[in-house]
């Protein structure tokens, strides 16, 4: 809402400095956005009167003029205008003028001295809407009663400030000049001066001359119309205009602007149309029929349906009730009659039509939030005010006016002590209703009733609210709340933050990505086309496909950034994240017992009318560069899982397992599944080279991805201290020649299980294919074994024995002993 | 035989005087003193004299034997010093050449000041609630007083999804866990749930579709505005220092009453005005007010006995005034030139 601080000035003294009522009225609730001083960026330019206009010595397009500026002497001025001549008064930029666009200097023009410049409306920021009169491509000639050297600001009415308001959704009554003047008044508790209307007319009785129903009395519940006869159509006076631009509103002509400007001055939309086009001179606010049509002004055919509101004539919709008027209805240049209306129509019937049609506008963003209901009749004698005051034609002096409003005003308790004790204040009963009769507010029997452009009053909460922004928030005292409250992390919120630590410790940066991805994801991990992936949840309206399926695996997210890093040329990146999947759940699952209830009321509580997708948490890492290989994401997975007590995790083939689907991302040689008791905690290893090619990463890349849930459930609670050794450890190497294809982890099964409880660690401390060993598909390893007993130091036949029950079960896989 | 040792002794000094490394004091020790040395065969003679004289060589060879040994471990004392500070002359490095680095990792800055805020509000006893990002629109409008065709709807830019007749969404605020939390717990309620919120904001320097707000919730008897100002005014002091001022205007949410936007005096000029916060000395930092009474009911507590405040902080806002953070997106792009740097 754009307010001219002169129309507010018939309304209430606002002389106040601009920052001071931008400030307090910011302060009261109605909060100003900005505010903008008209002409303010132009100085030192007056009105000046051609006393002759002669030819140039040098120039054949140039003219030297002779000015007078309302000083002593004349000043000469040379121009290559040609709609000026001799008499007109024109804007003068003298020596030293600031312009929007620059600073006017006096200069010798091809040899003759010119003394200023001529201003167009566009070089003083105007255009053709503000001056209809004017040439726009020319010198400005002034046609409005002005002094020579008048300065050009008050001479053409370039003086008024433009305040911006943002007015929250509860306020439509402050979308107004007067709704304004009310703030600003309670605000400043200053009088406000607003008269009701008057218009004379002329004699004539319109219920001849028009008829108005209504058909649908709930949604319109009120209908005043009148009649303007012999109009004269043409541009409005300059106050009118002047306060229109003010407004941010363009002039069009008197009629329109006359709309307008009651519009913006009461809140309340008006329309005009030409009585020639009512067939029957009948309008009848009536639901639209099924697969009715109708052409709006904006030049689409639209079709209704039986939920809509129309005004209609006898044959034909003439307008869209509340929202825009049909193509035919509008005011022409041979128009001789034309009829104003001005009506309530209910918000959410409004509201519903504009989405349906997608057809938005003026009027209707006014009638859906809530115009005051009973300004109805008020509004339309302003307009004949207005018509009578332009001489735009003859008012006719009778109206209809139907009339199905419910004038009961809402209605709350009024109540000091509860006011002060939800507030935290002590205000006298008094300083309320002080504060409460500045904002039109009335009292009768203990309750306090809200004037009719309060649309937002219905509880003891809201009169709070009025008193405390009348009051002052930042006059409310601040207290600390009482009561004793216990508080702590969750299990999972101190898991996942361990987590977090852990990974950070290790090394990761941990990054934050969107929930929402392309669905081009699915392709560029290679997911087969069967994958439980590609069920996602979609998104209806997405800003693009980038951003339109939620995502049901964080690795592409995670390819993403490496991307994004590898290409901005950092050399290595080790990150991480923390973050949901998005998985659809096919079961609808519904309340059990107890939990059916709200727990407060015991009352039903609301059940879903569909089922919510999972959400679980993931911890993602990926790495490229540096030291980056399948081991040093091994290390790092393993070291989490210790930090997060984790034992007993085996690791399996990727394409063994069924359990993750992002194994087709991942080089079939190179990746494993985490598992523990048989779950699966989660998958790692190294990017395929084909989806590392799609994401344009030029170096060999790693991700791994681990199920939180699952590593919650799988994490000892409890830390249990193992004594420190008190006898000496026994050591024993052993260099085992194998298959190439044989899994260490294998062997070191085969040797846990042989050598039983004073097995202390077995350390894999070499891997070695010498050219022979390859030739036979063989390699060596070769691993320290400690061991160790809590009874007693080992006897080398106790070390020895164990020794050879291990190699047995070594050779029983096919491991022997490299001699 | 007694010049002899005397000679010896003078002898001994004068060649360890000239003694210059660790090695040749002990052939120089092994030479004098040693089971072939000079002293020892002179002992050896010792057979050969009076008993008058031999008390007196006696005591004598054992003070040359003792004077000997001294100057020798005084030398070796020397020596070895000159060698160690030699050694250390050697072993001298430039120390302002870089420390090796261990791998070490960081923390988003979102989850920085989200850390900390948590432990802020731990400290004050709130607890940390979570709900769904994915919700219905029961618990992110409807329940928060914002019915079917409220104006106030338009303002949210939703994300819906497909198949749900548009009651299933991307929740736009974090206010719909204080409806979660209502339908489950009973007062005294002092939650925060800080997450995810979805609007259909195109990406710029100041908006992203993803961004987070920290909820806060406090439902109890006797809950006063008043409590809800000191509340914020704790937190943001334990934030920014206890300079910072907060200002609060009245606002419109639909789910509180009165409602209220807080501005904090502005971290670059301290509330004088500057170009920081548009010449108005203040920023806008979050919204809040008293719990509506039908949000309230709508969770089944009855608002005659209890009263409640709420109020939604966005992270992102928070960390690039931390931080210095004029571009939101370099947030959601994860350069690590950039997260190495908190």
């Amino acid at each position: 809402m754009n307010l001219s601080m002169k129309w507010l000035g018939d309304y209430v003294k606002a002389d106040m400095p601009i920052k001071d009522f931008c400030h307090a009225l910011t302060m009261s609730g109605s909060k100003v956005e900005c505010y903008e001083e008209e002409g303010k960026n132009i100085s030192n330019v007056v009105v000046g009167k051609i006393l002759s206009k002669g030819p140039h010595e040098n120039a054949d397009a140039l003219f030297v003029c002779q000015v007078d500026i309302g000083a002593e002497a004349p000043i000469q001025i040379v121009t290559n205008a040609k709609n000026v001549k001799e008499g007109d008064l024109v804007p003068v930029a003298l020596d030293g003028a600031v312009l929007p666009e620059g600073k006017i200097k006096k200069c010798k023009m091809r040899g003759v001295e010119s003394f200023g410049m001529f201003c167009g409306l566009d070089t003083l920021g105007l255009t053709a809407h503000d001056f209809p009169y004017a040439d726009p491509e020319g010198v400005f000639v002034i046609e409005e009663d002005c002094k020579l050297g008048q300065d050009i600001h008050s001479a053409i009415g370039l003086d008024d400030t433009s305040v911006e308001f943002e007015i929250t959704s509860n306020r439509p009554d402050c979308l107004s000049v007067i709704g304004l003047a009310r703030e600003t008044a309670a605000t400043y508790d200053l009088p406000l001066n607003v008269k009701e209307p008057q218009f004379k007319g002329v004699d004539g009785d319109i219920d001849s001359m028009l008829k108005v129903d209504i058909h649908n009395t709930e949604k319109c519940q009120r209908y005043c119309a009148g009649i303007v006869k012999n109009v004269k159509i043409g541009p409005s006076p300059r106050w009118m205009r002047e306060r229109l631009r003010a407004s941010g509103v363009r002039p069009i002509n008197n009629f329109v602007d006359i709309t307008n400007y009651v519009m913006l001055e009461y809140g309340q939309p008006m329309h005009a149309f030409d009585l020639r086009y009512v067939e029957g001179s009948h309008i009848n606010v009536r639901n639209a029929e099924n697969g009715e049509k109708i052409m709006t002004l904006d030049g689409v055919e639209r079709e209704l349906t039986s939920d809509m509101l129309v005004i209609a004539d006898e044959k034909k919709p003439v307008a869209v009730a509340g929202i825009m008027g049909g193509e035919y209805s509008g005011i022409m240049d041979d128009t001789t009659t034309v009829v104003f209306e001005s009506a309530y129509f209910e918000p959410t019937q409004v509201r519903q039509t504009s989405k349906k049609l997608r057809l938005k506008s003026d009027a209707s963003a006014r009638y859906e939030k809530g115009v005051d209901r009973l300004i109805s009749m008020t509004c339309l004698k302003r307009a004949f005010e207005l018509v009578e005051e332009l001489g735009a034609g003859e008012v006719i002096n009778t109206v209809i006016d139907r009339d199905y409003t419910d004038r009961t005003p809402a209605s709350v308790d009024f109540d000091p002590e509860w006011i002060n004790s939800f507030l935290g204040t002590d205000l006298t009963e008094a300083q309320m209703k002080e504060y409460l009769s500045r904002l039109s507010f009335t009292f009768e029997g203990g309750k306090v009733l809200a004037p009719s452009f309060r649309i937002d009053i219905g509880c003891k909460a809201d009169i709070a609210e009025e008193v405390a922004r009348i009051y002052g928030y930042n006059n409310i005292p601040s207290t600390d709340f009482r009561g004793v409250a216990r508080a702590e992390f969750t299990p999972e919120q101190k898991f996942t933050r361990a987590l977090r630590d852990a990974a950070a410790a290790l090394g990761g940066f941990e990054i934050a990505t969107y929930s929402f991805v392309s669905p081009k994801y699915f392709d560029k991990i290679k997911l087969p086309e069967d994958s439980r992936l590609r069920k996602v949840v979609r998104i209806i309206n997405p800003l693009g496909e980038d951003t339109s399926v939620m995502r049901t695996s964080t690795l592409p997210s995670m390819l993403d950034v490496l991307s994004f890093n590898y290409n901005n040329r950092n050399e290595s990146a080790c990150l991480f994240e923390i973050s949901k999947e998005y998985l659809p759940v096919d079961e609808k699952k519904s309340y059990q017992g107890d939990e059916a209830l709200l727990v407060n009321s015991g009352k039903p509580r609301h059940e879903y009318e569909y089922q919510l997708p999972d959400e679980p948490q993931r911890l993602t890492i990926g790495m490229y560069g540096g030291d980056s290989d399948f081991y040093r994401l091994k290390g790092m997975v393993e070291q989490l899982l210790d930090e997060m007590n984790i034992s007993d995790v085996e690791y399996i083939r990727a394409s063994d397992s069924d359990a993750f689907d992002e194994k087709y991302a991942l080089h079939p040689g190179r990746s494993a599944v985490i598992m523990r008791n048989g779950t699966a905690l989660g998958i790692m290893g190294e990017i395929h080279p084909e989806v590392q090619d799609t994401y344009e990463i030029g170096v060999k890349t790693y991700a791994a991805k681990l199920n939180i849930p699952e590593l919650m459930e799988a994490a000892a609670e409890k830390i249990s201290y193992t004594p420190l050794p008190k006898f000496p450890a026994t050591t024993r190497d052993l260099s085992l020649l194998v298959d190439e294809d044989m899994p260490v982890a294998e062997l070191e099964k085969a040797i846990k299980g042989a050598v039983g409880k004073i097995l202390e660690k077995v350390t894999l401390f070499d891997v070695y294919r010498s050219d022979d060993m390859k030739k036979n598909g063989k390699k060596s390893i070769a691993y320290s074994i400690s061991m160790r007993s809590h009874e007693g130091t080992l006897t080398d036949e106790q070390a020895d024995s164990a020794m050879k029950k291990a190699l047995k079960a070594l050779a029983a896989i096919g491991a022997e002993l490299r001699s | 035989m007694k010049e002899q040792l005397e000679k010896i002794e003078v002898l001994a000094k004068q060649e360890l005087e000239a003694c210059t490394d660790i090695k040749a004091l002990e052939d120089l020790r092994i030479k004098f003193l040693g089971k072939k040395g000079e002293l020892t065969a002179i002992l050896k003679q010792m057979g050969s004299l009076s008993p008058e004289e031999r008390p007196v060589i006696g005591q004598l060879a054992n003070k040359v034997r003792a004077d000997i040994e001294e100057a020798l471990s005084t030398k070796l004392a020397a020596l070895k010093s000159d060698a160690q500070s030699a050694k250390l002359r050697e072993e001298r490095i430039d120390i302002t050449l870089p420390g090796t680095h261990a791998p070490f990792g960081k923390l988003h800055p979102l989850t920085k000041v989200e850390n900390e805020i948590r432990e802020i509000f731990i400290g004050m006893g709130f607890n940390i609630a979570d709900g769904p990002e994915i919700d219905d629109d029961y618990h992110v409008f409807e329940a928060l007083n914002l019915p079917p065709d409220h104006p106030a709807r338009d303002t949210q830019d939703t994300f819906y999804i497909e198949n749900t007749n548009e009651t299933v969404l991307l929740r736009t605020q974090t206010s719909s866990v204080q409806v979660h939390v209502m339908e489950t717990q009973k007062p005294p309620i002092r939650i925060i749930s800080p997450g995810r919120v979805f609007r259909s904001d195109a990406v710029d320097a100041t908006h992203s579709p993803l961004f987070h707000q920290i909820e806060g919730l406090v439902v109890d008897k006797g809950i006063k505005m008043s409590d809800l100002k000191g509340t914020l005014e704790m937190l943001m002091k334990k934030l920014y220092g206890n300079d910072c001022k907060l200002r609060f205007r009245p606002h419109h949410f639909p789910f509180t009453e009165p409602s209220c936007e807080v501005d904090i005096s502005c971290f670059n000029c301290g509330g004088k005005g500057c170009s920081m916060c548009k010449d108005e000395g203040y920023i806008e930092l979050l919204g809040a007010g008293m719990v509506h009474p039908k949000v309230l009911e709508n969770c089944g507590i009855d608002p005659e006995v209890y009263s409640g405040f709420a109020f939604g902080l966005g992270l992102e806002r928070m960390v690039m005034g931390r931080y210095d953070i004029n571009d939101l997106r370099l947030l959601y792009e994860n350069d690590v030139r950039f997260l190495g740097q908190f």
